[in-house]
């Protein structure tokens, strides 16, 4: 099972980071929503996976999970959503301003002559 | 209540709270800045005097408060005979030069920015002074490098203000850091940075191995604040200030900081030979340096300046001479210097206010334009050049005295005395040029206009302090000598040895050099012309200015070259090389690692349903980075995604973050389809395949690096600290939801943090959505027209109706937050999305009709009562945010438990609703005001 979870984790990472990496600002702000759920289950599976256990304290339990990365995680959520938020919207403000929604605020055109110089130099 | 316990720190401290009363008073008129200011001053001196007689009794008053206890540093006060000496000279000249400012100053000059920039270098200086922490010394001492750039940079409007200004920060900056380190290799040798273990400690730091990088470290901080060779080129060029600041700066303070600090350490680090080498070189060195430069100086500022450097070389080399008189003469000097210095600065001031010009080239002959002010200029530069009968002879006799013990007959130590009389040569040159040139020497050259004397108080701190030069210098023995002794004694950290400060010893070699310095000095200055000639022609013009601008050029060049090697204004680069970082990083680590990357913990066995969830989440996760280009798409992706986490959370014992994850999956994905209508539908195909392949390269890189990771994590037992919250969770929160007790009680500090930052991002998107304005697009991606009908009918009816349930449902989940599954950020989330969704449904118009709440002050309330229940409980003096509860018992309801906790919970729960509503209204009112817009032009 932790096999399983480790990959979730491994796979969503793997997705995140591409997609942060892209040129537009609405992909990246998907990849960060993306590697966002994978930092909090791996936060998460800090105190490794427990099936079936108590998370409330009663007299019937033998055994709880780990209460501690769930409440960090709990906020992370939050957090992520309120980072979430602030990131589109300064997407938003930067296609008001700039005209493009690049994330470095390139123009087509500029975009394209920057990829030429850039080849040109690997040259 | 006892003064003597707490005035020291109030001393240092009201010139800090005064400054900004001084700025708001030139509000009100000009003057009352100034006025302000010297009451400031006033103050501060009150609050020393019930203390001023205990170092003459010879006590040493100590106020120390506990600050970081763990890291041994103390809030520390200390006032000896040395700090009163300095505290004294500073409050007193800081007085005068308050007084010559008011009328200095001209309309165009904003009087509130000069009294409060003043004041708060004035604090700074006597926090120095007043330290018995060292630590806390450093950081007074850094903050006068700050002030006074503000000072000396306060003419902003003129290029070299500003380059001097920066100058002046950068030398002394860099040198208080180099101090710092001295400072705490000198703490952690004592044990202690206190002064008073310092101090005692004096034969174990100088035996210690270390000794002699702690004595260059701190002599870097001495040397550069003040103005020692090769350090000493920042103080001319700080001479762009206006001229009350240069006589504050260059007479009583900034550059005597380094001085006393050679005062203060005086017992502990002098007589090596280290010391006597680096503190008498250096000292030896700037004084005929500056001495010579002096002379050369057409300037009258340019003069003072390095006559400035050459009197602190005089003091430097006293210390550095290690001998208890010497440290007298030193002591001593500071005072006469101070005073002399601070009147020949005013003077100067006076001239350049009255004649337009301080080229001694132009200014000639004033003695019959101001005779009241050439009469203390004569006074005062004689007692620069020493004349006697006045203060500076007395000292500079002191002076010859112990340039003349330090020789021990060889040819070597002959060269101190010879060189002191070399300097002293040319001190008496230049101070006649100040006279003659100034104030005789025919009439002025191509003046603007006619000079006359100044208003009449713009001359009464001049009066004062050239009173006090003669008054020293004729009868020493009562004004001088009890200071002085309490100084010395407080500085040497022992018993002060006999000295006399008569006019006449009777004749000896001191007495000769002084004629000596005096007949030659005379004869140099009136073959003057030869030796500007000279000089001009024969010696290479070394402008350390340039040299300075080179070496910052240098450095911020090369600087820039590094960064734009990573960064070349490319997030895409930038954030690559975080990651390629990161990875590298874990890599490292593991090949660090010696035992096997996973742990012997027993895995949980497999089974089917979690299986094809999570390869579900594979899929979803892969197609949603290859299908980007369709954003809608990969949104919808991506909430699946999110949605499957939450029940992920289900499965593994977790229903608080299922609740969370839920709630807020909801908002999110609400909010970037909003986001989604004003950005363009599809991401443009990319070109680049070389970029592709290195994005693909690393993103697979840092998923296998996460997920062996984790596994690692995961396949390993462990030792949690959570039992303690889990024991305590009932008994000391009285919750049983342990993660929500954690949330508003153990760690209700942290969760503080979190809400105000939401608060903050939900603040800064109104900010940045004000007055944002987008064109809605016309069409939707297939090119079909956005409906006009924004509001469907079963919709609106369904969520009105759902309404009051949804608040209901709130309203539970956070009641019994505390016990069960639930709380203020969840509860906060589902009573978000209960108005959001009344917002989606009937529109803005319609619902901001019916719910009128601003969600800025509900943020606000919601803060207020985190805040509040945290400072309740230190009213009743205990920690913040402690919490309590208790039982209740109510009819029909029966008995149930209330926690103050709740209260926290309560401002959470306000905060979160507020800021996701606010959030997510002001991207709706945007669309909104597009649509509005698209429709005005429709018909």
């Amino acid at each position: 099972m932790e096999w399983i979870i480790a990959l979730v984790i491994g796979v969503m990472t793997a997705s995140g980071v591409y997609l942060v990496l892209r040129a537009r600002t609405f992909p990246v702000v998907l990849g960060l929503t993306l590697l966002s759920y994978a930092v909090n289950v791996f936060l998460f599976t800090m105190g490794r996976l427990q099936v079936g256990q108590a998370a409330i304290i009663s007299p019937n339990a033998t055994a709880y999970t780990d209460p501690l990365p769930q409440a960090l995680v709990l906020t992370a959520i939050v957090i992520a959503f309120g980072m979430t938020a602030f990131l589109i919207v300064l997407a938003l403000k930067a296609r008001s301003e700039l005209g493009n929604d690049h994330v470095d605020g390139l123009s087509y055109v500029a975009e394209e002559q920057a990829v030429k110089s850039r080849q040109k130099a690997g040259n | 209540m006892n003064l003597l316990e707490f005035n020291l720190p109030l001393i240092a401290l009201i010139p800090f709270l005064g400054a900004p009363l001084a700025a708001l008073a030139a509000n009100i008129n000009r003057v009352a800045s100034a006025w302000t200011a010297g009451l400031v001053t006033l103050i501060s001196l009150l609050f020393l005097l019930p203390a001023i007689h205990l170092p003459f009794a010879g006590e040493t008053l100590i106020q120390s408060w506990s600050w970081l206890p763990a890291l041994g540093l103390d809030f520390a006060f200390r006032l000896d005979g040395l700090a009163l000496l300095f505290t004294l000279l500073i409050l007193l000249i800081g007085l005068l030069v308050i007084l010559y400012a008011r009328y200095y100053l001209s309309p165009k000059d904003s009087m509130g920015r000069f009294f409060a920039y003043l004041l708060m270098f004035m604090g700074s200086m006597l926090g120095i002074v007043l330290s018995e922490n060292l630590i806390q010394l450093v950081v007074f001492w850094e903050l006068t490098s700050l002030t006074s750039f503000l000072l000396i940079s306060y003419w902003q409007h003129q290029q070299d203000a500003r380059d001097g200004a920066r100058m002046a920060l950068a030398i002394t900056g860099a040198g208080g850091l180099a101090m710092l380190a001295g400072v705490i290799m000198l703490g952690n040798i004592v044990g202690s940075y206190n002064l008073t273990d310092v101090l005692a400690a004096g034969e174990q730091i100088r035996q210690h191995e270390h000794y002699l990088t702690v004595l260059v470290l701190i002599l870097l901080g001495v040397f550069t604040k003040s103005a020692q060779f090769p350090f000493h080129f920042w103080l001319p060029h700080a001479m762009a200030a206006p001229t009350p600041v240069s006589a504050y700066l260059h007479s009583a303070t900034m550059v005597k900081a380094g001085i006393f600090m050679l005062a203060r350490l005086f017992p502990v680090l002098s007589g090596t030979e280290a010391w006597g080498w680096l503190v008498g070189g250096a000292g030896m060195f700037t004084m005929v340096l500056g001495a010579y430069t002096a002379l050369f100086k057409h300037d009258l500022k340019g003069l003072l300046a390095y006559s400035t450097i050459s009197h602190l070389g005089l003091i430097t080399l006293l210390f550095g001479f290690s001998t208890q008189l010497a440290a007298v003469a030193a002591i001593f000097h500071i005072i006469n210097h101070a005073t002399f210095k601070a009147s020949l600065f005013m003077v100067a001031g006076i001239i350049d206010h009255e004649c337009g010009s301080r080229d001694m080239r132009m200014v000639n002959g004033m003695l019959k334009y101001m005779p009241h002010t050439a009469v203390l200029a004569m006074i005062a530069a004689s007692a620069m050049a020493g004349v006697p009968l006045l203060n500076g002879f007395l000292s500079k006799e002191m002076f010859f005295e112990q340039a003349l013990t330090a020789t021990d007959g060889s040819l070597m130590t002959w060269a101190i005395p010879v060189l002191v009389t070399i300097g002293a040569i040319f001190s008496v040159a230049y101070s006649l040029r100040f006279i003659h040139d100034v104030f005789f020497n025919g009439e002025p050259v191509g003046l603007t206009k006619t000079p006359h004397e100044p208003p009449r108080f713009m001359k009464i701190p001049v009066d004062i302090l050239v009173l006090l030069c003669l008054g020293v210098g004729i009868a020493p023995m009562i004004l001088v000598a009890p200071i002085l002794s309490v100084a010395v004694a407080a500085s040497l950290q022992s018993a002060p040895p006999t000295f006399s400060l008569a006019i006449w010893h009777g004749f000896n070699l001191p007495l000769m050099m002084s004629f000596i310095a005096m007949g030659i000095g005379v004869l140099v200055y009136f073959n003057r012309y030869k030796l500007f000639r000279w000089h001009d022609q024969n010696l290479p013009r070394i402008d350390a200015r340039i040299l300075f601008n080179m070496v910052l050029h240098g450095i911020l060049v090369t600087t820039g070259k590094i960064s734009r090697v990573f960064d070349r204004g490319s997030l895409q680069n930038a954030t690559s090389w975080v990651l390629v970082t990161a990875v590298l990083a874990v890599l490292y680590g593991y090949l660090q690692f010696n035992s096997p990357l996973l742990g012997d913990r027993a895995l949980l066995p497999i089974d089917w349903l979690t299986l094809a969830l999570s390869a579900f989440v594979v899929i979803a996760s892969v197609l949603c980075a290859v299908l980007h280009h369709q954003r809608l798409v990969s949104l919808i992706i991506v909430g699946v995604v999110g949605l499957i986490v939450s029940l992920g959370f289900v499965k593994f014992s977790a229903p608080d973050l299922a609740l969370t994850q839920l709630s807020v999956e909801v908002v999110t994905i609400v909010l970037l389809l909003l986001a989604l209508f004003f950005l363009p539908q599809h991401t443009p195909q990319e070109r680049n395949a070389t970029r592709m392949t290195r994005d693909v390269a690393l993103s697979v890189s840092a998923g296998i690096t996460v997920m062996l990771l984790a596994m690692a994590v995961m396949s390993r037992d462990y030792a949690p600290i959570s039992d303690f919250f889990i024991q305590n969770s009932k008994p000391g929160g009285g919750g049983t939801n342990v993660v929500n007790v954690i949330l508003v009680d153990f760690r209700g500090f942290d969760t503080l943090g979190e809400i105000v930052v939401l608060a903050l991002a939900g603040l800064g998107i109104f900010a940045m959505l004000k007055n944002l304005r987008l064109p809605a697009p016309m069409r939707d991606i297939q090119g079909r027209e956005w409906s006009h009908d924004p509001h469907p009918p079963i919709m609106q009816t369904l969520t009105r109706l759902l309404f009051p349930l949804m608040l209901l449902v709130a309203v539970f989940v956070f009641l019994r937050g505390h016990n069960l599954p639930g709380g203020g950020f969840i509860a906060g989330l589902i009573a978000a999305v209960a108005l959001i969704s009344q917002y989606l449904a009937n529109g803005i118009d319609w619902t901001n009709a019916r719910i009128k709440v601003n969600m800025h002050i509900v943020i606000a309330i919601g803060l207020t009562a985190a805040v509040v229940t945290g400072i309740v409980a230190m009213l009743l003096s205990y920690p913040f945010l402690t919490s309590t509860f208790t039982y209740l018992k109510w009819p029909l309801v029966g008995k149930f438990e209330i926690a103050s906790a709740m209260a926290f919970d309560l401002g959470v729960f306000l905060v979160v609703v507020g800021a996701t509503v606010l959030i997510l209204v002001e991207l709706g009112k945007l669309s909104h005001a597009s649509h509005q817009m698209r429709q005005q032009e429709h018909y």
